[in-house]
């Protein structure tokens, strides 16, 4: 049997303090590389604290080698591979929030947010950069593709990169959790959980959600990170609220039985988006505004 | 169309996130005790209840300062709050800090003394918040908050706010479930500033109708039109929105005149747990 053994890393961080974040980074591949883990996701801005405002320029870091904070991660992905957030400076320094997958010494693949929330409690858009791709990735365990938090508040970036082959979706937040009610959950981790769910379900591929845990000032980030598997089926759910290492081992066989029972991808009329995109897009009266 | 349960909460949500929030917080700052100010409300209670769940008891003074003419039912009322919690406790009367003031202006209305009384509690408590190196736990709730029904720099002052997001009327659906004291739940809200004062009373309406009206008009983001169509009178959305205009600046630091490149309060901006 196939298998891929992931950890979700439920991590509270420190808000500005990247070495104290490191150290925990590198303790929790310890501990799951330990227990079998093959691949440690950590959420969004693992290194760093999510609400990082004046500390951006403060807190960043480049995936490469020469990097002191990303040189001891390289090390300690020869043994684990791992998705780590932290904030990118390029080298023109513009700072974005990112994601880097790292395997076998190296750096596999870097994401940049595309989709910064500055809205209602949100205020990305005024300290990051636009990230401008959405591209999946080879792994050991076949094609992948990390989107971070808002990223899959929107339908185009994981059909984008299903259509770009990735079988398993990395998704990382550091998603506050807002919208008691009388049920048993926030109704931001019922809104995120949906919406995991129908992406496993109508692309039929793995879908893992690596959520933050803690607070930062009287925001809470409610964890519950999840993994879906390609019948859309809730293969585990880590607890709300608290911080914590979750493992699972996913039979990646699913993907080959989902889709000889249902074809949706064999089935995607791609050219026939495109078509309509060019429509939509170009310039027609009825045209969406251009974005 | 009204009471349509939307300000019903999952109070084992709640408790959660708030303990979580009191121990986490505090924490941050380098410390682990709490100092809350209890008057024998239901509000003083919940906060003294969640943050001896959060603390421990051992790790939670609760304060009790009386008035001379407090009503003697608060001062028990506050007392059950310390039996139930296991709380440490403290009595400090404020009678001898006012009334010193109160003799240079024999005139001032029932209002100036009442804030007298609850900044003269503010600072037993800060006081207190150093000698028993603990963080002083607020007690406001979101109505009082947008309604302005708080002393600035009295009632108002604290250094973390578990209720702040928080109706009263979701007030009272936690503090039933934590285990607030039936006499506590059941009695009418007052600030205990004067004799015979009740909130309801001096505002004119009562929490339950005026949550609803809060609930659409900010956190459903309704229209004025709205809010009358959906069955409220429209001078009480007029009186209501007044009231929330005209007390945002209890909700906001003293406004700093910006003359540099960089300002605090603009663009000098960092969460307070900055660093840790």
């Amino acid at each position: 049997m196939r298998t891929l053994t992931l950890g979700l890393a439920q991590i509270k961080t420190k808000l500005g303090d990247v070495a104290a974040n490191l150290d925990k980074h590198l303790e929790y591949a310890e501990r799951a590389a330990a227990q079998g883990v093959e691949l440690l996701c950590f959420p969004e801005l693992s290194l760093t604290g999510y609400v990082l405002q004046d500390l951006v320029p403060t807190v960043a870091h480049h995936a490469a080698p020469d990097d002191s904070v990303f040189a001891q991660l390289l090390e300690t992905s020869r043994k684990i591979d791992l998705v780590v957030g932290f904030v990118d400076e390029d080298r023109r320094h513009r700072f974005f929030i990112a994601a880097a997958y790292l395997s076998q010494g190296q750096v596999v693949h870097v994401h940049h947010k595309v989709y910064l929330p500055t809205y209602g409690m949100f205020d990305e858009g005024r300290f990051f950069a636009w990230g401008d791709s959405v591209r999946a990735f080879d792994t050991r365990w076949g094609r992948a593709g990390i989107l971070i938090c808002e990223d899959f508040w929107h339908a185009s970036p994981p059909y984008l990169l299903w259509l770009d082959g990735a079988d398993l979706m990395l998704f990382c937040s550091a998603s506050p959790g807002r919208g008691l009610d009388n049920t048993d959950r926030l109704s931001s981790a019922r809104w995120v959980e949906h919406v995991n769910q129908a992406y496993a379900s109508v692309f039929t591929n793995f879908v893992a959600h690596t959520n933050r845990a803690g607070f930062e000032d009287g925001l809470n980030f409610w964890g519950g990170s999840t993994v879906f598997d390609p019948n859309g089926d809730l293969v585990v759910h880590a607890p709300y609220f608290d911080e914590g290492l979750t493992v699972v081992t996913l039979d990646l066989g699913q993907l080959h039985r989902t889709r000889a029972r249902l074809p949706l991808l064999r089935d995607e009329r791609t050219a026939l988006v495109m078509r309509e995109m060019q429509r939509i897009l170009g310039g027609g009266t009825e045209g969406e505004r251009r974005n | 169309m009204i009471s349509d349960g939307k300000l019903d909460i999952n109070p084992e949500v709640a408790r959660k996130i708030l303990t979580s929030f009191l121990r986490e917080e505090i924490s941050r700052a380098g410390l682990s005790h709490a100092v809350v100010g209890v008057s024998g409300g239901i509000d003083s209670a919940l906060s003294c209840f969640l943050a001896a769940e959060a603390l421990g008891p051992e790790n939670v003074l609760a304060v009790r300062m009386p008035y001379k003419s407090s009503a003697p039912e608060s001062f028990e009322h506050a007392q059950l709050v310390l039996e139930q919690t296991g709380a440490q406790s403290k009595t400090i009367e404020i009678t001898s800090m006012v009334e010193p003031l109160f003799e240079h202006i024999p005139d001032a209305d029932p209002k100036r003394r009442g804030n007298a009384m609850a900044r003269a509690r503010m600072i037993v408590l800060y006081d207190q918040s150093v000698a028993f190196r603990g963080l002083v736990v607020g007690t406001g709730n979101k109505t009082e908050i947008l309604l302005g029904y708080t002393t600035l720099f009295g009632d108002s002052a604290s250094a973390l706010n578990p209720l702040g997001d928080l109706y009263k009327t979701q007030v009272r659906q936690l503090a039933g479930a934590v285990g607030v004291p039936q006499p506590i739940l059941d009695k009418a809200p007052t600030a205990d500033l004067w004799q015979d004062q009740t909130d309801e009373g001096e505002l004119g309406f009562t929490y339950e109708r005026v949550d609803q009206l809060l609930y659409l008009l900010v956190d459903q983001r309704y229209r004025p039109e709205e809010a009358v169509a959906a069955g409220f009178e429209r001078s009480f959305v007029e009186r209501v929105i007044a009231l929330v205009r005209a007390n945002q600046f209890k909700r906001m630091p003293p406004i700093v005149a910006k003359l540099s490149n960089r300002t605090v309060g603009y663009d000098f901006l960092y969460l307070r747990d900055w660093g840790t």
